[in-house]
């Protein structure tokens, strides 16, 4: 171990030391202050006589005269199938009181990226048991779908709703019925609040014995927070390589990481990207998201839900904006809807589900899936179009036909979004919601289905109802 | 990479500071561009600057626990990947190493460092057939024989470029492997099946022609409306979630090219599974073959080493290069050349560069309109003629124009694809925005399509393009007053807009029938359209009321055209044309 007493200058969350001996890119440090106290940190540029460490817990208290050891090693997670059920911090450290932990393998937290010809393409359908999800934006086991929600959103009741209610529908999970289901709650930054939200939820349901949690509250240290995804999602593909779990990992709030990434780039001087952060937050993003995923030959999966809270609800903000160019779609919380008291408020129109098509339709969930899903966007965007009209000429200079697309648009959001966050929809009900709303139009409107679906499905009764109205 | 040739080794040099992809060294003798490796792992890296003793390196793997002091050994070569036979059917990263075979070396499902790997097979034979004789005199580039490379695909095998060129004393037909001679020319020169060659220079030429050949995509709105010339360059931006890829691929699998050379430069890792997974299933629309046997895969996710996402495009041109001076016609696809720009950027902060506009660097514009222009309709030196079509997706942030990436890039192409991210809300796919985008080779491209679809092509379109920009103006109208208040010619125009908005212009990439549309098709759906228009024009003349002009039970049939079997599409338009006469006839 080499220990120097040789710090040069202190900048926010960086230190700059002056070395004699060679020391490697991204190595762990530890730095023991004036009281006794030891922070950890990491090197992010090394060159032969100095390097710049940026430290986690905050430079403070540190000065000239600390000391500071270099552990010859990049950082690393212990990771055992004992972690589950167990609450660290943002660091990696329990909390809970529990039992200290006792590795069966230290991991490198920065991970490799998967080779794309070793993946397995993710397809199989996860019944998270919310319609606008499963209906129209089909979450699929190895995806990364984020919620882009807003501040003072109900985003943590919508991410718990498919914790809890995410399943694998009977019929399917056939051959693999006894690989394991586990949670990683990654948490960067949120109040102590939400985190009791989140802990008591998983404590009342049963959840924390097949959960790790990782908590960096909003008073820890912010340069933490770029540590604390990679431990998590280091655990998770443990968890899911290793030991065959379909592991379910929620990021909240990438902002807050993002955030942190900002402050170390001005620390250092870099020139800035778009709003301030960095050149290099595309590729940072990307090596959190991509270790979602499947491989083949092997029985586990991690499928991601990281939550962001868009600034001012503002969607090409960078942070959603390098977001939405890596992940596979976007759940959408609008704060309309939310107002209007729609449980959950989900957007559907802005929202996607880039492998949707692929985990739908006949025998995977049903053969007028694809076709309803796109009937049930087309109409509600015409009806959403029309809304504004409205309120210029009002309803009686629409046609009929418009007026049709209108009451829909009304009932899709009180009928097919609105369900309450303690409902547990299983995908045959979605879909006979959907027919009920998409028969509310004459037959002919229905151009994305497929006539033998139309055939199968449309209920004549209800068209008529309407018309008769 | 290139790893056959023995290499001399130069003296080598010590690491000096590590940042990220950025390593300097210290005495290392190298030129601009050489292959480096660094560290006791030798990870592959590049020379990018030279200042005083000092070489900068970017290193294509990840850095973490790279120390100062570790060696740097030089190779003396450029950056370089190796041609031949087996390249098709193949899926490389950004330095051209093959995944599947660093999959087997690494025994792990994750890319380990300092592995490395031939990019093509250099122990597998392959069956020669000579095309010249002992006495012929060959020049530079010229073929002198060919082996079967994939069920579609002749391989070509030709004098290297850089050689002189000769009478051939020896060649005989039979297998060989791709580093044994084939040929042997009077001047000692001996010619193998792989070449090598630096990706950074463009592989000779004789000349440049004016594209005239439609570079035809099986999409209705871009043969139909915004064409493509093989040899044509072609910018696809929009936000995320507005289709880009999906486009991409469209055309990666329909684009009637020989060879598909596909990018993924910065992108998913499961799109590119995607990819994988697909392509040996689906047949070429041409050959009938799997469509593998016509494509080269280059993978380099986001995720992977932001430096060899640089290099990704330059290793995909100079294969699609490779493969245009046998004769053939290839398209090269980019998703996406942000992510590219955004590795220079990347790599260009590091070095501490004075950027230019918001943080790219200053010779963003250069790099971008050299790489297009390697594209086009050449003649080559061997007296074939080739093209390579290059289309870039651009990722403009927060589906913004005006940023420098997709502002540079429309500078250059002559083609633009501009995907809507209102358009993909709707779930009108593609997403391509009829109003922004064009296309400059149009009108080259006419007399093509006037020989070989019909006659009125050119006069059609213009008929759609017209009524597009009707409804354009008249939707701002409708915004305020509401759709019943227009009079009826109007209406019907809405209504003819919005059979050529779902009916031709919205294409379901899914569908098994009509993710492929060949130009025939695109014509007669669009004539069906212009038939109900010309036969209610009639009827409204008539004092037919709009709403049983439009209410008639054929009208939405012309949605249905789309999704009819290419056999039946002509049967089915004739019926569908002659009940639309019949009923708007039997109204007055």
């Amino acid at each position: 171990m080499k220990e120097y007493q040789t710090i040069t200058e202190i900048s926010g969350p960086l230190v700059h030391v002056e070395t004699d001996e060679p020391i490697g890119y991204n190595e762990i440090v530890e730095i023991e202050t004036g009281d006794g106290e030891t922070r950890r940190g990491q090197v992010l540029d090394s060159s032969s006589d100095h390097v710049a460490i940026q430290v986690f817990e905050g430079t403070e208290g540190i000065d000239m005269d600390s000391s500071v050891r270099f552990l010859g090693e990049t950082m690393k997670m212990p990771v055992t199938e004992d972690l589950l059920g167990r609450v660290l911090d943002g660091s990696g450290n329990p909390i809970d009181g529990g039992p200290d932990i006792v590795p069966d393998e230290r991991r490198d937290i920065v991970g490799a990226a998967i080779n794309p010809y070793s993946r397995e393409y993710p397809e199989d359908f996860i019944q998270t048991g919310v319609s606008a999800i499963d209906g129209m934006n089909t979450l699929v086991r190895g995806q990364k779908l984020p919620i882009f929600s807003g501040s003072g959103l109900p985003h943590n009741d919508l991410a718990l709703q498919i914790a809890r209610q995410a399943s694998v529908p009977e019929e399917e999970a056939g051959e693999d019925e006894d690989t394991e289901f586990a949670v990683i709650f990654g948490a960067m930054g949120i109040t102590a609040e939400e985190a009791n939200e989140f802990m008591d939820d998983f404590e009342r349901t049963g959840a924390l014995e097949r959960s790790v949690v990782f908590m960096n509250l909003a008073d820890d240290p912010a340069v933490e927070r770029t540590v604390t995804p990679r431990l998590a999602l280091t655990t998770a593909e443990y968890l899911a390589f290793d030991k065959g779990y379909h592991v379910l990992v929620i990021l909240t709030d990438m902002t807050n990481y993002c955030e942190a990434l900002r402050e170390i780039g001005a620390a250092r001087e870099e020139v800035p990207g778009r709003r301030g952060y960095p050149g290099y937050m595309y590729t940072d993003l990307a090596q959190l998201y991509e270790r979602a995923g499947r491989i083949k030959g092997q029985e586990g999966s991690i499928t991601q839900i990281p939550i962001l809270t868009m600034p001012s609800d503002d969607i090409t903000h960078p942070i959603p904006d390098l977001t939405g160019y890596i992940t596979e779609g976007q759940i959408l919380v609008d704060r309309d809807l939310n107002s209007q008291g729609i449980q959950p408020p989900i957007d559907p129109l802005p929202s996607l589900s880039r492998l949707m098509d692929d985990g739908i339709g006949e025998g995977l969930t049903r053969g007028d899936h694809g076709g309803v899903s796109d009937q049930l966007y087309a109409a509600y965007a015409q009806g959403e179009d029309l809304r504004d009209l409205v309120n210029i000429v009002g309803r009686e200079a629409l046609s009929e036909r418009d007026n049709k697309y209108l009451d829909f648009a009304e009932r899709f959001e009180e009928e097919f979004v609105q369900q309450g966050y303690g409902t547990d929809r299983d995908i045959d009900e979605t879909l006979d919601i959907g027919w009920d709303l998409l028969s509310m139009l004459p037959k002919e409107e229905l151009n994305r289905i497929d006539e033998e679906n139309i055939a199968e499905y449309y209920r004549e009764d209800v068209e008529a109802e309407v018309a008769a109205d | 990479m290139s790893q056959a040739t023995d290499t001399t080794v130069r003296e080598d040099g010590v690491i000096e500071s590590v940042s990220g992809p950025v390593v300097t060294a210290k005495d290392l003798d190298a030129k601009m561009n050489d292959v480096v490796y660094v560290g006791e792992e030798g990870l592959m890296g590049e020379v990018i600057e030279i200042e005083g003793d000092i070489t900068t390196i970017q290193v294509y793997e990840e850095t973490s626990a790279v120390a100062p002091g570790e060696p740097v050994e030089g190779t003396g070569s450029p950056l370089s990947v190796d041609l031949g036979p087996g390249m098709l059917d193949s899926i490389y990263d950004g330095v051209q190493r093959p995944l599947d075979v660093l999959e087997d070396k690494m025994g792990s499902a994750f890319l380990d460092r300092g592995v490395d790997a031939p990019g093509i097979d250099l122990e597998k034979t392959w069956e020669f057939t000579p095309e010249v004789e002992e006495g012929d005199e060959v020049e530079a580039g010229d073929i002198v024989g060919s082996v079967p490379e994939t069920p579609s695909i002749d391989h070509k095998v030709m004098v290297p470029p850089d050689y002189e060129g000769g009478e051939v004393v020896a060649i005989e037909s039979g297998n060989f492997n791709v580093e044994e001679t084939v040929a042997e020319l009077d001047n000692g020169e001996e010619i193998q099946m792989r070449q090598e060659w630096p990706v950074r220079s463009a592989r000779p030429t004789e000349d440049k022609q004016t594209p005239t050949e439609p570079l035809t995509s099986g999409q209705r709105i871009l043969d139909g409306l915004f064409p493509l010339a093989k040899g044509g360059t072609a910018a696809i931006p929009g936000p995320f979630g507005s289709g880009k890829t999906v486009t991409q691929q469209s055309l990666a699998k329909f684009a009637d090219a020989d060879i598909v050379v596909y990018i993924g430069c910065g992108e998913r890792g499961n799109e590119m599974t995607e990819v994988i997974d697909d392509f040996p299933d689906l047949p070429d629309p041409q050959t009938g073959n799997a469509l593998m046997a016509r494509t080269c895969l280059i993978a380099n996710t986001s995720n992977m080493p932001v430096a060899a996402r640089e290099s990704c495009v330059y290793t995909g041109i100079t294969i699609a290069e490779h493969y245009r001076d046998m004769g053939y016609d290839v398209a090269l696809m980019a998703d996406s050349t942000s992510r590219w720009a955004e590795a220079m950027r990347e790599i260009s902060s590091r070095l501490e560069e004075m950027p230019g506009e918001e943080g790219y660097p200053a010779y963003l514009a250069a790099r971008l309109s050299q790489f297009y222009e390697r594209a086009g309709y050449f003649d080559n030196i061997n007296g074939t003629e080739g093209s390579i079509s290059a289309i870039g997706a651009v990722s403009p942030p927060g589906g913004d124009f005006s940023e420098p990436v997709t502002q540079n890039t429309l500078r250059i192409v002559k083609t633009f694809w501009a995907l809507d991210s209102d358009l993909a809300e709707k779930r009108h796919f593609p997403a391509i925005d009829w109003n922004d985008s064009y296309s400059l080779y149009r009108d080259q491209l006419d007399p093509w399509f006037v020989e070989n679809v019909a006659e009125d092509w050119p006069e059609q379109r213009q008929w759609a393009i017209d009524i597009l920009d009707e409804d354009g103006e008249l939707q701002e109208v409708v915004q305020l007053v509401g759709k019943d208040a227009l009079p009826e010619d109007q209406q019907l125009t809405l209504e003819v807009a919005r059979f050529i908005k779902e009916a031709w212009l919205q294409q379901n990439a899914l569908h098994d029938v009509d993710r492929y549309c060949p130009p025939e098709k695109t014509y007669r759906i669009l004539g069906a359209i212009r038939t109900f228009n010309d036969e209610a024009i009639d009827a409204l003349d008539a004092g037919v009321p709009i709403e049983e002009i439009t209410g008639i039970d054929a009208a939405p049939q012309l949605n249905r055209i789309g999704t009819t079997p290419d056999d039946e599409v002509d049967e089915f338009v004739d019926d569908l044309e002659s009940d639309i006469a019949d009923q708007l006839r039997s109204l007055y």
